[in-house]
């Protein structure tokens, strides 16, 4: 049999409804590439190999019966974000220790309830704090690509989904469970030569997954193709009383969408994302993506989103002031590891002190900052008004437009330790991602090309609020006429 | 505006989180050149703009004021650090 791991979610589910393989072969295959694959990778920091087989046998006997869900038999990673019963969730930070839910995020109970099979918690920045992977307590993940000048160098997969776009770039699992607060879906996912969409703002239950930034955070898939991303987060959207965000709608049929053609769509070219400095390959490539758009029949026109720059530096404000709220629950008290001091203040300062890597304390301290007393209108007023500005630019031109078209990333992967001495130069990465998560927009990144060093390139669309449909149909017509199918050649 | 070491120290007790102070300077020097770098919302004109509270047009929900889940004292207890006779153990707050 050739290597089932190699399959997308779309043509495993027909092997498993074909009855070609069974859950279980399936699910032994991904097992046994995990273990060769993870030394090297770092890509799951918790494999669940006898949880998984009891998953899938659970699948198969379903099959056998009739009645089986829209993902029954399919092996997923699950970002340790999101928390999983009976299975460490740690957010991949320190402080949480050896948590272990007692309860089940409804996205990936979403998942189970199709019939899906966990392989294991993937790696991560810690709390999803990072744009490399290099913050996570459990160490850096790899990327399976590698350039091509010999050097070997040990590249990053992004963050702060890292696990969630390594493992599904080297095959060690169909597809993974993500989220994405300020470009974690979408940057690891160029990085990797992956698909990753975040949804609108409430289309995905953020109960059970760890928070960072509530009114920013949002669940979303990273898959191989733009027909699994939009299988996968069909099922993991839902309406959900437990989460006060989530929205009272129905979750389309995406999949459906995928072959609508865009002829007769317009799409915007926001001028703003042409930025000084910029990888003449990532603008070669922006300019390629426009004329395979124009060739299927849409229209192409120039837009002005006019406060583009300044989203970033919002986002440093309000991530971090979220973050320094939603953070404070993690004292030592009620769970995770507790550092005893002197006193109660001791207790808790050494608890968050040796609990909480340098990125978090140093993005807790700014929230702190910007949240305390006599700053608060001048940071963090100003930038929630400034974030207004944000979502009017939007307005305006979806007025106009259909969907907008702008480069993924500002690079390619970058190696471990080249980004991480500034942190405002790390911060720049998600500069074309975090625009979509202050106005709260669906937005999807899509694999295009190799640079000359031989690594992915991303373009990203984003849609109107509820119009991921809009967002699947460019990305499909993209990866369409990209025919994109490299994939990295394996090392580890 | 510029962050001293004192702000730091102060910042750091406000978050709860021990530093030494042999750290203060560079912790210093590294929020003020995240600050600086923020600093450039300051050219946007913001006269007579509201602040977002919700990103998508939507009305908070209403449910019904009854309690619907609980009576799971060992799922809440799970996971922590100390906990006797179906309660935490915290260190001494009050001298």
């Amino acid at each position: 049999m050739s290597d089932l791991t190699k399959l997308t979610l779309a043509g495993a589910l027909e092997g498993l409804a074909d009855k070609t393989f069974s859950s279980r072969e399936l699910t032994e295959a991904f097992i046994s590439a995990i273990e060769a694959a993870n030394p090297q990778l770092n890509a799951y920091v918790v494999q669940t190999p006898e949880k998984a087989l009891e998953m899938a046998d659970t699948s198969d006997a379903r099959r056998a019966n009739g009645g089986v869900g829209k993902l029954d038999g399919a092996p997923l990673g699950i970002k340790d974000l999101y928390c999983t019963k009976g299975v460490r969730t740690t957010a991949c930070s320190s402080i949480l220790g050896e948590f272990t839910p007692t309860y089940e995020s409804t996205v990936t109970q979403n998942l189970w309830d199709e019939g899906a099979v966990m392989l294991g918690k993937l790696n991560m920045d810690e709390f999803a704090m990072g744009s490399s992977n290099e913050t996570s307590t459990f160490g850096p993940v790899a990327n399976p690509w590698r350039r091509n000048d010999g050097a070997n160098a040990t590249l990053t997969p992004g963050g702060s989904s890292g696990g969630s776009a390594s493992a599904v770039a080297a095959d060690l699992c169909l597809a993974a469970t993500a989220s994405d607060t300020g470009g974690s879906i979408r940057q690891p996912a160029a990085f990797t030569g992956t698909v990753g969409i975040k949804p609108t703002y409430g289309r995905a239950s953020r109960y059970g997954i760890v928070a960072f930034a509530s009114s920013l955070d949002q669940a979303g898939p990273i898959a191989k193709t733009v027909e699994d991303a939009a299988i996968l987060l069909e099922s993991m959207c839902s309406h959900d009383e437990k989460d006060s965000t989530s929205l009272p709608v129905e979750t389309p049929n995406w999949r459906s969408e995928l072959a609508r053609p865009i002829k007769g769509m317009k799409i915007g070219i926001p001028k703003e994302y042409r930025l000084d400095g910029m990888p003449e390959e990532i603008e070669a490539l922006w300019t390629k993506g426009t004329e395979w758009l124009k060739a299927q029949g849409a229209e192409i026109v120039d837009v002005s989103l006019p406060h583009t720059r300044y989203a970033l530096p919002a986002y440093y404000i309000v991530a971090p002031a979220e973050a320094s709220s939603n953070l404070a629950r993690y004292d030592g008290m009620r769970y995770g590891a507790r550092v005893s001091g002197d006193d109660l203040t001791a207790t808790y300062e050494g608890t968050r002190a040796s609990g909480f890597g340098a990125e978090v304390q140093r993005r807790l301290m700014i929230g702190t900052y910007v949240l305390s007393s006599g700053y608060y209108d001048a940071y963090y007023l100003r930038a929630q008004k400034v974030r207004t500005k944000i979502l009017q630019d939007f307005q305006q031109v979806f007025n106009e437009v259909d969907a907008l078209l702008t480069p993924a990333t500002p690079s390619a992967a970058f190696a471990y330790g080249e980004r991480s001495d500034d942190p405002v130069a790390m911060y720049l990465n998600d500069v074309f991602t975090v625009t979509a998560n202050l106005a709260g927009l669906p937005g999807i990144s899509v694999p295009a090309a190799l640079d000359k060093q031989g690594l992915p390139l991303g373009l990203q669309v984003i849609g109107k609020a509820l119009d991921e449909a809009a967002c699947f149909r460019v990305a499909a017509a993209i990866e369409q006429a990209a025919g994109f199918v490299a994939k990295p050649e394996r090392w580890w | 505006m510029s962050v001293t070491k004192d702000d730091v120290k102060k910042v750091a007790r406000l978050s709860r989180i021990a530093v030494d102070e042999a750290r203060l300077e560079e912790l210093a020097g590294e929020l003020n050149g995240i600050l600086g770098w923020i600093e450039q919302l300051n050219e946007v004109d913001i006269e007579g703009v509201e602040p977002m509270t919700s990103v998508v047009e939507t009305n908070l929900p209403m449910r019904d004021d009854v309690v619907s889940d609980g009576d799971k004292v060992d799922d809440i207890l799970g996971n922590s650090p100390k906990a006797e006779d179906g309660f935490f153990v915290v260190p001494r707050s009050v001298e």
